[in-house]
């Protein structure tokens, strides 16, 4: 019988790993001062980015770019903006 | 609801991009059909925007300069006064100081000043970022239950993060316009901390 996997998703990306190996890598994350959430029954665990480092970004003032979908799935930038002034909103429909 | 400002400025070397921190693009359709934007109109689902910006509710905006500088950190504002009478928030004074912004008759918050009035994220704050990231994976597989349970951990873990608290409401079946939702203001307003924190200036 193969043994049960587990998920790491690290940096948004979920990657299957051994269950034993996932266990001690989400450790190891967490034991390098990095938020970890973990779900055994569900044999997952979320690696998250430390405090320090969003705070680091945030306070340089460089705004942090990313890619996300507009309704049409095609991701869209932050940084194809360069050049033009920005007004960032974010909102929510609840 | 940002479609007006975008029009009116457009001229000047501006864009407006907006973000739904929503459950699912079919949630966020509505209201970008409604408003037809010619600026992006970004759906973030496993909320990447309020984890990079330590945004803790919304509306949140960021100015962001021509070399991609954060030049007004997140603050509240609103592009039409629809919900007015339910935030004590007015539209026009925000348009206002973005406008001189944006035709440069105005400069922008000072750097040392703009780092003063930024919020930070604390540990506990990534750990319910880390909660909240799990519990969304887990229930874009289908497993509710157990997604719902790192919900509810992320929000004891971060009581003031309402994306967190009030937008995992629909991911649990609960209505976020409902009682529970309202249950849960009053008793954080009745605690004393506000709801909406505007930048003091």
């Amino acid at each position: 019988m193969a043994e049960p996997g587990f998920t790491l998703i690290d940096d948004g990306q979920a990657v299957e790993v051994a269950y034993g190996d996932g266990v001690e890598r989400a450790g190891h994350a967490q034991g390098a001062g990095r938020p970890v959430a973990l779900d055994l029954d569900e044999r997952a665990a979320y690696l998250g980015v430390p405090a320090s480092a969003r705070a680091a970004a945030l306070a340089s003032l460089e705004a942090p770019d990313f890619a996300l979908p507009g309704l049409d799935g095609r991701p869209h930038t932050l940084s194809a903006h360069r050049g033009t002034k920005v007004l960032l909103v974010a909102y929510a429909s609840w | 609801m940002w479609q007006a400002i975008q029009e009116e400025l457009r001229g000047f070397g501006f864009t407006v991009v907006t973000v739904a921190l929503d459950r699912s693009p079919e949630d966020a359709r509505p209201w970008i059909e409604a408003a037809k934007p010619t600026h992006p109109s970004l759906i973030d689902t496993r909320h990447l925007v309020a984890d990079l910006y330590n945004m803790v509710n919304v509306p949140t905006i960021v100015w962001i300069d021509a070399r991609g500088r954060i030049v007004r950190p997140n603050d509240v504002a609103f592009g039409t006064d629809t919900f007015k009478h339910i935030t004590g928030l007015e539209a026009a004074k925000h348009l206002g100081a973005l406008r001189a912004w944006v035709r440069g008759e105005a400069q922008p918050l000072a750097e040392a000043r703009t780092r003063a009035l930024q919020s930070l994220p604390t540990e506990t704050d990534q750990r319910a970022r880390a909660e909240f990231g799990l519990g969304q994976w887990l229930f874009e597989r289908g497993r509710a239950e157990a997604a719902a349970r790192h919900f509810e951990r992320a929000g004891e873990l971060a009581p003031h993060d309402f994306t967190i608290r009030r937008g995992t409401m629909p991911m649990r079946g609960i209505d976020p316009m409902g009682p529970t939702f309202r249950e849960m203001l009053g008793a954080w307003t009745k605690a004393g901390n506000p709801y909406y924190r505007p930048l003091p200036e």
